[in-house]
């Protein structure tokens, strides 16, 4: 039997941590699209239930699962049940690949990059699923359009991974990383320009892929049509709305692994900004625990201004702690990564409020004759751009 | 007693008192006689019963069998490409009770007429819906509300009220207090019916 | 039954389903109103359309027949409720033609204020919501608060944001406010910056052009034919606007521009009415340098009974013709009045504009045409 020590244990404390933090963590998420939602549209979005509505995603759980579990009539018991399982468990399995720093990845797999996109090809397989069971013509149709935009753009988005597989020449997500190290770049710089090329097809595939605006069709349609999400309500809808945030981070970690660097901070070979290692982490948590002490005065219930407090104080805890240097060493990787998703996540959501939504014969259009053929050339141009460098 | 006023010596002597001002004459409707006039009647001679001019507002009164005739003439040779407004008056003292009124426009002349025509309770009239295509829900909505069947129109079904409604309710024996008392049982299971 | 929707239980076979009938039902999360809208499908495409209408019917022609004239006036308001000054000002005019009576040049100038003020804030709305059906979720929230500054110029002017009943019979009740010209000039400035932004964010977006080009054509001649009026009719290249061709109040002191567009899709009635807002305020603040001073209402007897007579009096609504066809029998209350409704006459092109595309562009066109159902319905 192998030795019970920390680090056997490390992938399975994150699997525990992941599957139940996840979650909550995607609920703050949904409270961060709601808060940038309102500041974009002048106003302020929740601001009730806690301080600055902090506490809303709490609530809103609470409320999921408090509500009636209402199974209709007609559907198919048993693949009804199925089909949001099936979404969040290929959703929340994908976070077994993801590198959060080069300590903290779960599996390391020869094949991440293969694993993950079958991953979130299986995830589609819950929304047919989920259409089919509602036995109707319309949910089912719009699940099919659902699918199909999902599989055009996977296709998409495999031409821009293929290029970055090109330049780091594994297919491991570590290995991608540490390749990214060695060569002293970003891919999304590398052959330049094709990989700034390669990194927009990821891009617009990611918002397809995650039936993201501007290609929400499907989800916007459930205004005209009875969209997939239809029959589903309360925890089952909930299932399926935590598969689609999470499946956002998870491209989001696939963006930022494949060309963004991974957990390497910003010019890892310079070592004269090593200080950036220290001076981000401490700087921003400093930022967010100073905001919200100061913040606490504003407060006009105490309950709100105890709470707020207490985020304050955690977030200040959290910077001293990664001044220790020890903590640093060890937690940096993960600073990086989650703050080059942020600012991903901070651009899909951006992309969300400013843009109209594509309709479906233009999605696909855009899809099958103008990113496939770009993705094809792409890939040509970087394999000569590479032979080309020797 | 009242003091006898004295004359005021600034004042001349006045006239005897004129006889109370004339009050402005009431506008009636006058009889209209211009260009466009005489060419109807000439061509539609006794289909035309009368054209007559109401503050500025010109219009005929017709024959309601050869509304659709006349509508097509004043459409392709008149130039009333723009048909504004189908719409009825219900006159129950009259024999025939409902007057039609068609308002219409012309874009190249920029002028505007009305067409009045009038049938008897249960007469249907032609339908213009081949004249101009907005006189589809137009007529509906007159067929609705008075019970006017338009003959040869495409869809001749209530536009407002619910298809299963008795009544018309702008007719003026249907009280605004009345409602079809069986169709909100049926549909709105309110026992009363109100 | 109008309900032709099949909705097949048990032995859902897609297959056979060569022609779909969709209900778009009366219940929109875009906000139109209650209308709706059967839809035939083949497939994607659109082969036939049925309005059902209907739902918001107060009977308001026949609450006409029972108030006095003076009494019916508030009642217009709740008829485009977006609009609602403007139907005021159609129904005031058609009176005062009954009567013979025109309103003092005071209170010309400012119901030209005020009905231009309305068409701003009318097209502000419909901008908001149609953006918002295509998907643009942000300029509904930049348009609504721009929004706001218009209404609170209507209540400091008469006391009501919506629904104002601003105006009489004969004329005005209130006497402007003091600070009413600072506040409309303030407007007036500020309005042209807000309304670029609306322009930056929409109009070279190539996701918004993809989305309203060729969406929901109406050709000049069809629109004739069908009778549609208002910014549908312009866009559609005819250049006609009742504010010129039958100037009411005193519109002939002003100059403006009417634009037209080509070729009648969903992107020229966008242009159209961006440009309407830009020539609204324009009529604006010609006028708010030049309010005359005066009295506010013409002599119109207390007890208002127009002779015996009718007529027909129609304005340019932010919407389109809205007319008044007024039969009065020498009484205190009219004999019939009829109202006509722009958005009633327009919905009906709907069928012929959306024929041949697809599912997604009826909420793009149903926006497009800018019903209000409280028109519709009466």
């Amino acid at each position: 039997m192998p030795p019970i020590t920390l680090a056997a244990l490390k992938p399975y404390i994150m699997m525990v941590l992941i599957v139940g933090i996840g979650p909550l963590g995607v609920g703050y998420l949904v409270l961060l699209e709601r808060k940038l939602m309102a500041d974009m549209q002048a106003r302020l979005g929740p601001m009730r239930v806690g301080p600055q509505g902090l506490l809303q995603p709490i609530a809103d759980a609470v409320k999921l699962l408090l509500k009636e579990d209402v199974i209709p009539g007609m559907v198919d018991k048993w693949v009804f049940w199925l089909a949001p399982c099936v979404t969040v468990t290929t959703a929340l399995a994908a976070f077994s690949l993801v590198p959060f720093s080069s300590d903290f990845v779960i599996t390391d797999v020869n094949i991440g990059v293969l694993a993950i996109l079958a991953l979130s090809s299986v995830g589609v397989l819950g929304i047919i699923l989920g259409g089919w069971a509602a036995n109707s013509h319309y949910p089912l149709l719009g699940s099919l359009r659902a699918t199909a935009q999902m599989v055009s753009y996977e296709v998409v988005m495999g031409f821009a991974v293929v290029a970055v597989l090109l330049m780091a020449g594994s297919l491991s997500m570590v290995e991608i990383v540490k390749a990214q190290a060695e060569s002293h770049r970003w891919f999304l710089f590398g052959a330049f320009p094709f990989g700034l090329i390669a990194f927009f097809m990821y891009y617009v595939a990611a918002m397809a892929e995650t039936n993201r605006s501007p290609f929400d069709l499907p989800e916007a349609e459930s205004e005209l049509v009875a969209g997939f999400m239809t029959e589903y309500s309360g925890f089952r809808w909930a299932l399926y709305f935590l598969a689609e945030y999470c499946n956002i981070i998870v491209v989001c970690s696939l963006a930022v692994t494949l060309f963004l660097g991974g957990w390497l901070r910003p010019f890892p070979s310079v070592t004269w900004l090593g200080w950036l290692d220290y001076a981000a982490p401490v700087g921003s948590f400093l930022l967010a625990g100073g905001l919200s002490l100061y913040l606490v005065k504003r407060q006009p219930r105490a309950f709100d201004q105890i709470v707020l407090a207490a985020v304050g104080l955690a977030l200040l805890a959290v910077a001293g702690l990664f001044a220790w240097p020890a903590f640093n060493a060890l937690f940096r990787g993960v600073f990086w990564f989650m703050a080059k998703i942020m600012v991903l996540v901070y651009s899909f959501m951006w992309v969300r409020f400013t843009f109209p939504r594509y309709r479906y014969d233009q999605l696909m259009r855009l899809g099958w004759r103008v990113m496939i053929p770009l993705g094809i050339v792409n890939v040509i141009a970087i394999g000569i751009v590479l032979v080309l460098k020797g | 007693m009242a003091e006898e006023k004295k004359p005021d010596p600034t004042v001349p002597p006045s006239a005897p008192p004129k006889p109370a001002a004339a009050a402005p004459p009431k506008p009636a409707a006058q009889p209209w006689d211009d260009e466009l006039a005489r060419r109807v009647r000439e061509r539609f001679r006794s289909a035309i019963k009368d054209s007559l001019t109401y503050l500025g507002q010109n219009y005929f009164v017709v024959d309601a069998a050869s509304i659709t005739s006349i509508c097509g003439y004043l459409k392709h040779e008149e130039e009333f490409n723009y048909l504004v407004d189908v719409t009825a008056v219900d006159y129950p003292k009259r024999e025939k009770r409902f007057e039609l009124v068609y308002i219409l426009y012309s874009f190249p002349r920029n002028t505007r007429v009305r067409v009045k025509a009038s049938i008897a309770e249960n007469e249907p009239i032609d339908s213009v819906t081949p004249v101009w295509q907005t006189a589809n829900w137009l007529e509906r909505e007159v067929y609705d509300m008075f019970g006017i069947r338009f003959a040869g129109h495409p869809d001749l079904k209530r536009i407002l009220l619910p298809d299963g409604w008795q009544g018309h309710p702008l007719r003026k024996d249907y009280s605004i207090l009345k409602q079809d008392e069986q169709w909100v049982q049926e549909n709105l299971h309110i026992e009363s019916g109100q | 039954m109008a309900d032709d929707l099949k909705h097949t239980t048990g032995e859902a076979t897609f297959l056979d389903a060569n022609e779909i009938v969709l209900n778009m039902g009366p219940q929109h999360p875009a906000t139109h109103g209650v209308l709706r809208v059967i839809l035939k499908l083949d497939g994607e495409k659109i082969i036939g359309t049925e309005c059902v209408i209907g739902y918001l019917h107060r009977g308001v022609e026949k609450i006409g027949e029972n108030r006095t004239y003076v009494q019916f006036n508030p009642y217009v308001d709740r008829l485009d409720y977006v609009a609602s000054v403007s139907n005021g000002l159609g129904y005031c005019e058609a009176v005062e033609k009954l009567l013979s009576v025109t309103a003092p040049p005071r209170a010309q100038t400012v119901r030209v204020i005020l009905t231009e003020l309305n068409r701003i804030a009318s097209h502000l709305i419909w901008l908001g919501t149609h953006a918002l059906d295509i998907g643009a979720m942000t300029p509904l929230f930049y348009t609504f608060n721009q929004r706001e500054d218009i209404l609170k110029i209507y209540e400091n002017y008469c006391g009501a944001r919506l629904t104002t009943h601003a105006f009489r019979i004969g004329g005005l009740q209130y006497d402007l406010y003091q600070g009413f010209e600072q506040q409309v000039k303030k407007f007036c400035d500020e309005m042209p910056a807000k309304v670029d932004e609306y322009e930056q964010l929409l109009t070279t977006n190539r996701i918004w052009v993809a989305r309203t080009q060729g969406v929901g054509v109406l050709t000049a001649e069809d629109a004739i034919e069908f009778g549609v009026t208002g910014p549908m009719l312009r866009a559609a290249g005819v250049k006609w606007d009742i504010r010129k061709a039958i100037p009411y109040e005193n519109y002939a002191d002003f100059e403006f521009d009417i634009p037209t567009g080509k070729n009648g899709d969903t992107y020229d009635r966008y242009l159209v009415r961006m440009e309407e807002m830009r020539q609204a305020r324009r009529i604006i603040q010609q006028a708010v340098d030049r309010i005359p001073d005066g009295p506010i209402m013409a002599k119109v007897p207390k007890v208002v009974k127009p002779p015996a007579g009718e007529v027909y009096h129609s304005i340019e609504a932010p919407k389109g013709e809205l007319g008044y066809f007024i039969v009065s029998d020498g009484g205190l209350q009219p004999y019939r009045l009829r109202i006509r409704p722009p958005s009633f006459v327009n919905l009906q092109a709907l069928d012929r504009m959306v024929r041949g595309s697809l599912v997604a562009d009826v909420v793009a066109v149903i926006g497009t045409i800018d019903i209000v159902l409280g028109e519709v319905d009466r």
